[in-house]
């Protein structure tokens, strides 16, 4: 099952595996604002309506986006490595 | 490789928020040649220093760039500078790459990209205090040798964290000016290959001690909270607002006795006659009716530039988005737009930050809608004049209607916003990308030199505009000199041309005169006001807002009040954004627009007040 960042809870630490390729300008600014696979992401705030926008903590940066484009954003449990 | 004749030039680049500026304002005293209106760094500012061994340097403040393919508008000008594509720009000799030490994990990777401009490029790992704080330790050695390129580490805020950057320039300086600099080597791959490599750099180079939770995230519990954060953000804009009229009241007593000292004694030098007349009536009434409202001004910047300096804007940016996308706007836009209560044309201006070109272009559209520093002594003469000072609650009365006229202001702005975005500018909106950065206690040399920056707009707009404006009034309003009356008056005759269209919604004749001049700047209508009624009334000492409040009914002033909401005014305005859109179309439909709705408002507000019996 491909896990999404907008899946995860408040709190929740999660690895970023990969970006979702279907639009790749999206997937340019994300990486150059500093998403990449390997990071450690987490959630730290929902806006008010909808959980919209979300705040996460990558790398000790906090960065704010709208759940439409962290749905680009795949990610992995920590725990789930093991089982792979 | 620069000319000999010629001043080395460096370019400061780096990602928003990693202290540029401070390092700018640091070297350069904050001198720097910039466009006319101060704020976010939307254009580049040019400044000057003179390295340990005399050497003159030339910096190039850029805005804040994360990568090299300029998404907005504000990052490409960025990009232009370094690659020297700007008009009339020599390109820099080399370049100074910024970035601040606790996100070094993060950005490492952009000052790879850099590399690839071809310039000899060295890194300053800024706020260096800081990481160290939060736990974070970096081996620069280690770090400039996987990197290939110098690294200098500095607190770009104090002389000591700047003396060994300063050292380094002197020497590397010297290199580039001879043409003997290092150039970086070039970076292959994608961008996916670069942020490996720069996470297996700062894996070898960076180590970090795990804390629980830092200063700033304590706080952001608080305010980024769905609920709370909002309830924070009402607050600290309704504090705001009622500070500004509260805490105003003694200076601005001040200046009113000092301008009304001033009128007397040039009334008691010189003998009656049309040169007394022109500079107590003319020039220091006009210019004075702005100018009392200095220190309102000046405590609404003190707040704005708190907020800015503080890196609360960019939470606030996050609160709001939710709201903004409703109307199908970018939450960045909010950033603009609350310039915008500053001046619109700034606003406009940092509009370019926007990716994308429709959320842009309805950005700029709504941006004169906010309530504009210009605005201000038009709110504040006439609810001086109409709203008794009494308090409501702990509440001031006229700072009640003040953040009311404001609402309302902003409750357009959302509602053409989704309008346009439903008709003129349809289409997807970009998503809110931004980096929420840390909390900083503002450097306090720069934020009052920022602060003073303003106030001098403010005053340079009243000596640049106001008083031509002011004379130019003086001297419609005074001639024939057989005239008894203002509608007598070549002012009276300019008035009763629009007077008829403005009758319907309650306006009358001098109020007609006062915004033909208003055109210029939104002010001029009170110095223009304050000249008609000097010259009209023998008895000089009166204050403008006591002769209005006598001669205006409520509902007159109302409907002043609710045209000043959108106020068609402003050509500055009108200017910039005929140059930001580059055509005319958009600034002609804005006036448009916006007259429609003050005319409509001012209407409304009128009968209703009428019909209420007001």
């Amino acid at each position: 099952m491909t896990l999404r960042l907008t899946d995860l809870a408040k709190d929740e630490l999660a690895l970023i595996t990969g970006f979702d390729q279907l639009d790749s300008d999206l997937c340019t600014r994300l990486r150059e604002i500093g998403f990449a696979e390997g990071d450690n992401v987490t959630p730290l705030h929902f806006g008010l309506f909808g959980k919209n926008p979300i705040s996460v903590r990558v790398n000790g940066a906090l960065i704010a986006l709208r759940r439409q484009d962290a749905k680009a954003i795949m990610v992995q449990r920590p725990n789930s490595e093991s089982v792979k | 490789m620069s000319a000999a004749t010629e001043n080395l030039r460096l370019a400061l680049l780096g990602a928003p928020n990693c202290g540029k500026s401070s390092l700018f304002n640091a070297l350069t005293g904050g001198k720097a040649k910039v466009a006319n209106y101060p704020g976010v760094t939307v254009e580049y500012r040019k400044g000057q220093f003179a390295l340990p061994d005399g050497q003159l340097v030339e910096l190039l403040d850029l805005p804040g760039v994360y990568g090299d393919c300029g998404h907005s508008m504000d990052e490409r000008v960025a990009l232009d500078a370094v690659r020297g594509d700007l008009e009339g720009e020599r390109a820099p000799d080399a370049i100074v790459f910024m970035m601040d030490a606790s996100h070094i994990n993060t950005h490492l990777h952009n000052v790879l990209q850099a590399k690839n401009h071809g310039l000899p490029i060295i890194l300053v790992l800024n706020m260096m205090d800081m990481a160290a704080r939060d736990g974070i330790t970096i081996d620069l050695p280690e770090l400039e040798r996987e990197i290939g390129i110098p690294v200098v580490s500095c607190v770009a805020v104090r002389a000591s964290g700047r003396a060994s950057l300063l050292d380094y320039l002197g020497e590397w300086g010297g290199d580039v000016s001879f043409g003997s600099a290092k150039k970086p080597s070039r970076e292959e791959g994608d961008l996916k290959a670069l942020q490996a490599k720069a996470r297996s750099i700062t894996r070898n180079a960076v180590s970090r001690v795990q804390k629980t939770e830092t200063f700033s995230q304590r706080i952001d519990n608080w305010v980024l909270h769905p609920v709370l954060g909002v309830l924070i953000l009402f607050l600290i804009l309704f504090v705001m607002f009622q500070a500004v009229y509260t805490w105003s009241g003694p200076a601005m007593d001040f200046i009113e006795a000092g301008i009304g000292a001033l009128q007397s004694g040039v009334g008691a030098v010189l003998p009656d006659g049309l040169v007394k007349s022109l500079i107590a009536d003319g020039m220091i009434a006009g210019v004075g009716a702005v100018l009392v409202f200095l220190p309102q001004i000046i405590i609404l910047f003190a707040f704005i530039l708190l907020l800015e300096a503080s890196g609360y804007m960019a939470r606030a940016a996050f609160l709001v988005d939710t709201l903004m996308a409703k109307v199908g706007l970018n939450g960045r836009a909010f950033i603009p737009l609350l310039s915008s209560f500053a001046c619109a044309i700034p606003g406009v201006m940092s509009a370019r930050t926007i990716e994308q070109e429709r959320d842009r272009l309805t950005t700029i559209l709504i941006a004169p809608l906010m309530t504009c520093a210009a605005r201000w002594p038009v709110y504040f003469l006439i609810i001086g004049a109409f709203i008794p000072s009494g308090k409501v609650g702990p509440l001031s009365q006229q700072g009640l209607v003040a953040f009311g006229l404001i609402l309302v202001g902003i409750v357009f702005a959302l509602i053409m916003a989704a309008i346009f975005k439903r008709t003129l500018t349809r289409g997807e909106s970009s998503g809110l990308l931004i980096e929420l950065p840390s909390y900083k206690m503002p450097v306090f040399k720069d934020y009052l030199t920022g602060l003073w920056d303003r106030g001098m707009i403010f005053v340079n707009r009243a000596g640049r505009i106001i008083l031509p404006a002011s004379v130019v009034i003086w001297f419609l309003a005074s001639f024939p000199t057989h005239a008894t009356e203002t509608a007598q008056t070549w002012a009276g005759k300019l008035g009763g041309v629009i007077e008829p269209l403005l009758r319907p919604i309650g306006f009358n004749l001098e109020i007609a005169i006062s915004l033909i001049p208003a055109m210029a700047a939104r002010e001029v209508a009170v110095s223009s006001l304050a000249t008609i009624y000097s010259i009209a009334e023998d008895d000089a000492d009166a204050k403008l807002s006591t002769l209005i409040s006598s001669q205006w009914s409520l509902p007159t002033a109302l409907a002043f009040l609710a045209w000043f909401v959108f106020a068609p005014q402003c050509l500055s305005t009108f200017a910039i954004i005929r140059k930001e859109t580059n055509s005319w179309k958009w600034p002609l439909f804005a006036f448009g627009y916006l007259f429609v709705l003050a005319y409509a408002a001012a209407g409304l507000t009128f009968h209703t007040a009428n019909a209420f019996g007001l």
